[in-house]
């Protein structure tokens, strides 16, 4: 387990301000791509056990049964001053999971929204958490833009998704460092901006 | 990347290791909380578990609850219940960046834009 190099996993001993940003989003969005052109360290995993009744499309001829299902955590790293570290949280966009990590949510900067223009439909469910969230968790949106994707303009994928005038929206490149990092300062210009 | 963060079925009961306990002792402890052993050369008493020698072993050095979980392959939230008991038995110190239910203050939210701006 301890390899040669596990001494790089550590963070200088300066470090004292841990902070987050939730990256959320639909499953297959591109959120640990994301989180990865960014991480100063491999993307990292953690699963947490759910048990929970299945419905919806589990279900087979309206029997209920019970099912233990893992949901996944992926996160990355930056340390960007010597004494604060941000940590990117991958999570599932469905708040009912967030409790899933306790304290997730709270403390965090700002959620941001990854989404894909071929399946808007799969991140309404994300915004209409994030919407009514009760401790009002600043958010922004990150349309990745994936090789097949035709070009929509800001306004009309601020319309299709119906977004607050003052919900930031951004093109990126999930993939693409630089246009990530334009992404998480967008949210942090956000999160500050609302910050009185 | 479209499994990457699926659903898959599998069969622990990682409550075991923390004695049925599904929340910390305190609620200090989050995913980004920062766990350093405080004296990681005084032995653990006989008692204790073989997850608590694990993470104060892992946290000889400054590292965050998610990252010890990961690197552990243990999940978050059985972590937090053990890091939790080694807080309270004064083994492992804990860095919370934010008060707990707070907002991030202007302050820190400054530094963290500095700080992206900076990486560009």
């Amino acid at each position: 387990m301890a390899s040669a190099d596990s001494s790089d996993r550590y963070l200088p001993s300066t470090v004292r301000k841990p902070v987050k940003i939730l990256v959320v989003g639909a499953f297959g969005v591109g959120k640990t791509t994301l989180i990865g052109s960014v991480s100063e360290i491999v993307p990292l995993r953690t699963e947490e056990t759910m048990t929970a009744v299945s419905a919806g499309v589990d279900d087979l001829a309206g029997l209920e049964h019970k099912t233990t299902t893992t949901v996944a955590m992926d996160f990355g790293r930056i340390t960007i001053g010597e004494e604060v570290v941000l940590y990117l949280f991958g999570a599932p966009g469905q708040r009912r999971f967030w409790g899933l990590w306790d304290g997730l949510a709270d403390g965090a900067v700002g959620a941001l929204v990854v989404v894909d223009t071929r399946r808007l439909e799969n991140s309404f469910e994300v915004l209409d958490q994030l919407e009514v969230y009760k401790q009002g968790l600043p958010f922004a949106v990150a349309i990745n833009r994936f090789p097949d994707t035709l070009h929509h303009g800001r306004d009309e994928l601020r319309q299709a998704l119906d977004l607050l005038p003052e919900t930031p929206i951004v093109h990126c490149d999930a993939r693409d460092r630089q246009s990530s990092l334009d992404a998480l300062i967008m949210l942090t210009e956000h999160s500050l901006s609302r910050c009185e | 990347m479209s499994d990457d963060d699926g659903y898959r079925d599998r069969a622990v009961r990682p409550y075991v290791v923390t004695a049925g306990r599904a929340r910390p002792s305190r609620n200090i402890i989050r995913p980004e909380t920062l766990l350093v052993a405080t004296d990681g050369d005084r032995p653990l008493p006989v008692s204790a578990s073989r997850e608590e020698r694990a993470l104060l072993r892992m946290c000889r050095r400054l590292l965050s609850l998610a990252e010890a979980a990961a690197h552990l392959d243990l999940p978050v939230s059985v972590v937090a219940v053990v890091a939790s008991d080694l807080v309270d038995a004064g083994r492992l110190a804990a860095r919370s960046g934010t008060p707990v239910t707070a907002a991030p203050d202007r302050k820190i939210l400054e530094e963290v834009l500095n700080g992206l701006r900076r990486l560009k």
